[in-house]
């Protein structure tokens, strides 16, 4: 009886007791707590990796309320990521990217005082990706899964020394899909060729990350590396023209919807970094289903005249039923809607 | 031993604290309640919304499921309410399912469209309610009833009241019914838009901006629509002010128009009875009349194939409405006398398959002639309207009957 109800018993009895819980649901394959996965070594909120849990960063991202961001990659033992001549990669069934969302107190010192929010697992399950919020305890020991997403009270001082307040909106499981979505299925946003093709400061040295994802046999079938196209970080002014990364703001923040396949579609307007049809960009291109969304405005976008542009009104609201993008933003990104205006402003009539 | 098995059991409990939490949230607040079952739900399940009105503070969603029921007491008893809503542009929210059902409730003052669905095969909305509670404004919410990219639509015995856009709006969707439907207060009633197989019958639109509306627009995905039928509906007095905000092309709508068919092929119009709308009983018009460029080069502009046969049209004597150029022009020309359908002359083409109007009883026809008419400022002055209906007269395509109504 003992040996019956032992450790290893109990915990196959786990699984069992989610099967009856979410049935055929994707959940099934979601643990209940951050720790569960072993993810981490020491104390979990340092997010220290284990041997096999790779840190990433990429170049463009998007805009989360200010969130900083940490982000990992785990692949099964021995399988590798395939290139794919569009960029991307195909994952191997069980990849896990871990992506962490955290405050400091203040910008200005962001060495002391973290509080993390929420931890998004996206899961390549055997029904393919699935997203799993986990919500982080307030004494930073634990996150819990949280399907049907939180609220959280959030404030942080700025980098101009402004303290901010605001409610902080943890995704449902849902919503999760309704940015990583390609002709219904789920898929990863970050983790493409062109968003990873730069440096990142590894324990052992900075090295280009495909390199070294390279190097260490993560991928098959990567070209060169400087053949490869590579998305300015729009936050660095040294990294393209106002054109390229405004180009690269609003891909990242927009074209995971505002893409052919995509829920965004339905408008017409498409926002991928290789879209070059100017009506298809907004350029003089009539609202669709905009709604209040529009603004009174004519245009998503009129050259040479941003404050006339439906774009920048919706990037600047806060109101529900005009901003964009609809989810995942309580704040406005300041910085990013000065780089769209400068954008248009320069751009010619 | 006994302290081992109390032990397991003690650890097999914490573990499963989270889960257990997640059931008790089941019971704990109707928004994560509802939010939590949509997530959780397995083929087959009905959820039931209780009686009673409920706050809701963001988007519901229901993403990738099939064979759902979701059902209220009646659209008057349970009433979703999201006038503190702070997340989402929806109410709720529906997309990637199959055979979802949406039954007596009603859903009030979103921020943004009531309900969306999206890349939905088979949606059923029935005594389903959208509705702006503060009267017609252009800070309401752009659509009421919105499946956009689905397949097998079914809209009946439901309600759309004071959408700044459509209230029941189809679009770039194909195999639609929409019929015994009310719609009032809205900018554009019912509207049909980029859609192919709609039958939309037996629906009562009033007070609208425009009563029903069969658009094909350029720059969409799915580029053209068609073979629709629009009979036996009771259309009358749309005459209210085009809240819609500036930018949308609803908002080009004049008020007082009945059945507005624009750049659509393949349509049928009969046994309506169209009633004291006061600029447009019915149009047929390309999308030249909306002075935007068109930069789709799919795109087809023109109206074709468009029947108008054996409704019944009356209005009461009245100027139409001046604020718009239409309205002005036909003012001009016909008084207080707005003749009952209004074409302007752009036939496609390409398609030897032109306008048709047959049997509506002694309906007043004027042809714009848009393309000829408007090369000077003064134009509509000295134009040449044409009330001519005999270019139109299909032959005997379509016998006399007499309208439903």
């Amino acid at each position: 009886m003992s040996r019956l109800l032992g450790k290893a018993n109990y915990l196959a009895l786990l699984p069992l007791l989610i099967a009856l819980l979410f049935g055929g649901s994707p959940i099934k394959y979601a643990k209940p707590k951050l720790s569960d996965y072993g993810f981490f070594e020491g104390h979990m909120a340092n997010q220290n990796p284990v041997p096999g849990v790779m840190p990433y960063d990429v170049s463009a991202e998007l805009f989360s309320d200010y969130a900083l961001k940490s982000r990992f990659i785990a692949l099964p033992k021995n399988q590798q990521l395939v290139y794919q001549k569009d960029g991307t990669f195909n994952f191997p069934q069980e990849s896990v990217l871990i992506k962490t969302f955290y405050y400091p107190e203040k910008f200005r010192n962001s060495n002391q005082g973290f509080r993390l929010i929420e931890t998004r697992l996206l899961i390549n399950t055997q029904e393919g990706w699935t997203g799993f919020p986990y919500v982080w305890n307030s004494e930073q020991t634990e996150a819990y899964l949280e399907i049907a997403g939180k609220r959280l009270n959030v404030s942080f001082i700025d980098p101009a020394g402004q303290l901010t307040n605001f409610e902080y909106s943890v995704p449902n499981f849902n919503q999760c899909k309704g940015c990583h979505v390609n002709q219904s299925r789920m898929i990863p946003i970050g983790p493409k060729v062109r968003l990873l093709n730069h440096d990142f400061d590894y324990d052992d040295g900075k090295m280009n990350q495909l390199e070294k994802w390279n190097t260490l046999g993560m991928i098959s079938g990567l070209p060169r590396v400087s053949s490869l196209p590579h998305t300015p970080d729009y936050n660095d002014l040294e990294s393209g023209s106002i054109e390229e990364r405004a180009r690269a703001l609003i891909d990242i923040n927009c074209a995971h919807c505002h893409r052919l396949g995509a829920p965004g579609e339905t408008s017409g307007l498409f926002l991928n970094i290789e879209e070059t049809d100017p009506t298809r960009l907004g350029i003089h291109k009539t609202p669709v289903a905009a709604g209040r969304g529009s603004g009174d405005l004519d245009y998503t976008i009129v050259p040479g005249q941003p404050d006339k542009s439906i774009m920048v009104y919706r990037m600047a609201s806060t109101d529900p039923g005009i901003m964009m993008p609809e989810l995942g933003r309580k704040l406005v990104h300041k910085e990013g809607v000065e780089l769209v205006k400068k954008w248009i402003k320069e751009m010619e009539k | 031993m006994q302290n081992h098995l109390n032990f397991s059991i003690m650890k097999l409990i914490h573990q499963s604290i989270p889960l257990l939490f997640m059931a008790g949230l089941l019971f704990a607040n109707i928004e994560k309640n509802l939010q939590t079952q949509f997530i959780l739900a397995e083929p087959g399940d009905t959820i039931t919304i209780p009686e009673g009105l409920h706050s809701i503070r963001g988007t519901l969603s229901i993403e990738g499921k099939s064979d759902l029921v979701i059902r209220g007491q009646s659209m008057d008893q349970s009433i979703l309410s999201f006038s503190n809503q702070d997340e989402g542009a929806q109410g709720i929210s529906i997309t990637n399912s199959t055979n979802i059902t949406l039954e007596g409730f009603t859903v009030q003052d979103t921020k943004g469209d009531a309900i969306k669905i999206q890349y939905t095969d088979g949606i059923i909305f029935r005594h389903v309610k959208a509705e702006w509670t503060g009267g017609p404004k252009e800070t309401n919410g752009a659509y009421g009833l919105y499946p956009v990219q689905c397949q097998n639509v079914l809209i009946e015995n439901s309600v759309s009241i004071g959408a700044s856009d459509a209230g029941i709006y189809v679009g770039q969707s194909n195999n639609i019914v929409v019929r015994y439907n009310t719609a009032y207060d809205n900018v554009a009633g019912i509207e049909i838009e980029n859609s192919n197989n709609a039958e939309v019958y037996e629906n009562h639109s009033y007070h609208n901006t425009g009563g029903i509306l069969i658009f094909d627009l350029p720059d969409l995905v799915q580029k053209k629509g068609g073979n629709i039928r629009v009979f036996n509906n009771l259309v009358e007095s749309n005459n209210l002010f085009n809240f819609a905000p500036p930018g949308n092309i609803v908002g080009k709508v004049i008020p007082g128009t009945g059945i507005l068919i624009l750049a659509c092929s393949n349509v049928r119009v009969y046994q309506n009875t169209i009633l004291n709308n006061k600029s447009v009983g019915t149009g047929v018009v390309s999308y030249f009349m909306t002075e935007e460029a068109i930069k789709d080069s799919l795109y087809n502009p023109y109206t074709a194939d468009v029947h108008i046969y054996n409704n019944t049209f009356d209005r009461w004597a009245g100027l139409p409405e001046l604020g718009y150029d239409i309205g002005k022009l036909l003012a001009v020309k016909y008084g207080r006398n707005t003749p009952d359908i209004i074409y302007d002359g752009m036939q496609d083409p390409e398609n030897s398959a032109g306008l048709c109007i047959q049997n509506n009883d002694d309906a007043r026809f004027t042809d714009l002639d848009i393309e000829h008419n408007f090369e000077e400022w003064y134009s509509p002055f000295i134009s040449n309207f044409s009330e001519d209906m005999s270019p139109h007269n299909c032959g005997r395509e379509h016998p006399l009957t007499s309208s439903v109504k």
